[in-house]
């Protein structure tokens, strides 16, 4: 068990770099999922803690020591891969076996290891299986089984859920954390899920373009976002933003006014993108003016998808029993100003909120 | 109803019409030769040309399959086969595994160990036959003469002709190895390497098991190629030879018989004991290789 340590690292492939600057530390023990749109560098950046990617600027350590140069086998990390990457010929036990013979380790003491990593992983029955005869659940358990048969300083996992399906998943979702949970091992964890980082995270790390655009846990990552990117990442929908200007006690939008609420009102001046969650807005008799898009019905919510005047859409969520609109009908949406958010014209929140 | 029972009549009488010039053709120049040769086989033909051959049944069969000259062209074969193909695969393995590496210029590599699979076997042999000459070649050029020269050599003169033939297999073995390493998983091999597998251990362990499928292509494709070469025999060595006798392999014997000896029964016989063996030998490598063989599996 070890912290993982990103110092100014960088990844450059030519003139494009896939992780700028990034600047991150994980704690020893904790479960930090890196978040955001594929090709944001959160993949790269794991590799490079693997050392599967060479690092092209800044220094890489975990636990005490710098890992830039380290051979991939003598940093004492074991990755999940996406495809789970078993060894096709070998068996469940010799899968998971495998880095234990490659430690040397004496066959008795192998054979209680496997035995014990199969056992919390439920796949007792499977050891004289090849992999080929598992289905997709059971051969990521086999992965997890062979990632934490030696008891590693850091786990990496690069997207370990996305080729299950979607129950399976949950299912799987819910294992990872309580394994992680138990064992205490540092854990890396890749995805553009954001429900999985959401609920598996300790703290969540949003990328973008190659940066770092937040570092929090679930909670504030969701309530305070750091600018306009992570605002309308996280949360499904994301929040809907307005672009406004700040006249006296009134937001103008060309869809109508709001009133600037108490938390906003020393900080804000001049024009601003407001972020409003979905959950802030309603069907209303006062507000701003547009028209029904599209409405979605998802069981326990409706989402009402709604083109204001101005051209900006915004989606509203709606609770299972409120009355549903009719699609192309005129409609006055509602804001609950005090859930607003304000970001500058940079995108970034604007600082005091 | 009727409509779609008659469309799919017309489909059908499409298909065959489609189907039956390359019938035709097949019937004509495979098939019917085909069965012509084994009733060939079943008549042997008198010294002189122009006289009738004559209905033997089985005798020429079992005569030749007992004849010294069928069982040293036999073992020539197989001594021919087995340095050609073990040494060809190992080579395309080698060439594909030091060229599977993201380096700039690496395609220049790709062509040109791949290349010798687009040289014609007549433009080899004249090369080779050059550097194994006796008095211009490479030998005498290191000081090393053997005599008598390689290629009328009773020793070297076949592992002589299968240099050659190695040497145009590698290209195509380099082809089906790196195409082999291409479509490997590249997450199975990184897993190793998190795992703490050593170069051996990857090697043997991971990367030859997972190549297995490839390595059995190569092995089933380089036995038919190696079984089938004639070019490189009839042109640097021939059967005016003075180590003819250790060269002829079935295939070349298969020739002679025909047009040295004028012997239409024995090439017929000597064809279908190549064919035989041909057939065997990729039964045998199905039956029983492709066990041990993974395929991966996602």
């Amino acid at each position: 068990m070890a912290k993982v340590l990103f110092e100014g690292v960088s990844k450059r492939f030519g003139d494009v770099a896939a992780v700028d600057q990034l600047d991150l530390e994980i704690a020893d023990g904790e479960l930090l999922v890196l978040l955001g749109p594929s090709g944001c560098g959160k993949t790269t950046a794991l590799r490079m803690v693997a050392g599967l990617e060479e690092v092209s600027d800044g220094s890489l350590s975990i636990g005490d020591d710098v890992v830039n140069d380290v051979d991939p086998k003598d940093r004492d990390v074991a990755m999940v891969f996406q495809s789970y990457a078993l060894y096709p010929h070998m068996t469940v036990a010799r899968n998971i076996e495998f880095p234990l013979r490659q430690q040397r380790m004496d066959a008795a003491e192998r054979t209680a290891k496997v035995a014990e990593a199969a056992g919390t992983l439920g796949l007792g029955e499977l050891l004289d299986r090849k992999p080929g005869q598992l289905s997709g659940g059971q051969r990521q358990r086999v992965a997890l089984a062979r990632a934490i048969v030696r008891d590693p300083k850091v786990f990496l996992m690069d997207e370990p859920l996305s080729n299950l399906d979607a129950k399976l998943r949950v299912q799987t979702r819910a294992d990872i954390v309580s394994l992680q949970r138990r064992l205490g091992t540092t854990t890396i964890y890749v995805t553009h899920d954001q429900v999985e980082a959401m609920t598996m995270g300790h703290r969540i790390a949003v990328m973008q373009g190659g940066k770092l655009q937040q570092v929090a846990p679930p909670e504030e990552l969701y309530e305070r976002p750091a600018n306009t990117f992570v605002a309308a990442f996280l949360g499904s929908p994301g929040m809907n933003l307005l672009e406004a200007e700040r006249v006296g006690d009134k937001l103008i939008t060309p869809a109508g006014e709001i009133n600037v609420p108490e938390h906003l009102s020393a900080v804000l001046d001049g024009p601003v993108t407001l972020g409003i969650r979905p959950e802030g807005l309603h069907l209303s008799t006062s507000g701003l003016a547009g028209t029904i898009l599209l409405v979605e019905m998802l069981g326990a919510e409706t989402q009402v998808h709604c083109s204001l005047e101005g051209g900006a859409t915004v989606v509203v969520r709606q609770g299972h029993d409120a009355q549903r609109p009719t699609l192309g009908d005129p409609v006055v949406v509602g804001v609950d100003a005090a859930a607003l958010h304000a970001f500058g014209p940079d995108g970034t929140r604007v600082a005091g909120t | 109803m009727r409509s779609l029972a008659v469309r799919r009549r017309r489909e059908w009488a499409l298909a065959y019409a489609l189907v039956i010039p390359a019938l035709v053709i097949f019937a004509v120049f495979t098939f019917y030769p085909f069965i012509q040769n084994f009733k060939l086989a079943l008549y042997q033909n008198p010294p002189y040309p122009g006289l009738p051959s004559h209905f033997v049944g089985l005798s020429q069969v079992t005569s030749t399959l007992t004849s010294t000259s069928f069982l040293q062209s036999l073992e020539s074969t197989f001594e021919f086969v087995l340095l050609v193909v073990p040494i060809g695969l190992f080579g395309g393995l080698m060439l594909a595994l030091a060229a599977h590496k993201k380096l700039k210029g690496m395609a220049i590599y790709q062509v040109i160990f791949s290349s010798t699979v687009v040289s014609s076997v007549a433009v080899a042999a004249v090369v080779f036959g050059t550097l194994m000459d006796p008095v211009v070649g490479l030998l005498p050029w290191l000081g090393l003469n053997p005599h008598p020269a390689i290629l009328s050599n009773p020793t070297w003169a076949l592992p002589a002709v299968a240099v050659i033939a190695i040497w145009q297999f590698l290209g195509l073995s380099f082809i089906i190895m790196t195409a082999g390493l291409q479509s490997m998983p590249e997450e199975v091999l990184e897993a190793a390497r998190l795992d703490g597998a050593r170069a051996p251990t990857m090697f043997f362990r991971v990367t030859i098991p997972l190549l297995s499928p490839t390595i059995f292509f190569g092995l089933v494709i380089g036995t038919i190629y190696a079984f089938q070469s004639f070019g490189q025999i009839d042109i640097l060595i021939g059967p005016q030879n003075a180590a003819f006798t250790h060269t002829n392999v079935l295939l070349y014997y298969v020739y002679t018989a025909l047009s040295v000896q004028n012997n239409p029964g024995l090439a017929a016989v000597l064809s279908i004991v190549l064919f035989v063996i041909l057939l065997s030998v990729t039964l045998l490598q199905f039956r029983f290789l492709e066990r041990r063989v993974h395929y991966a599996s996602n």
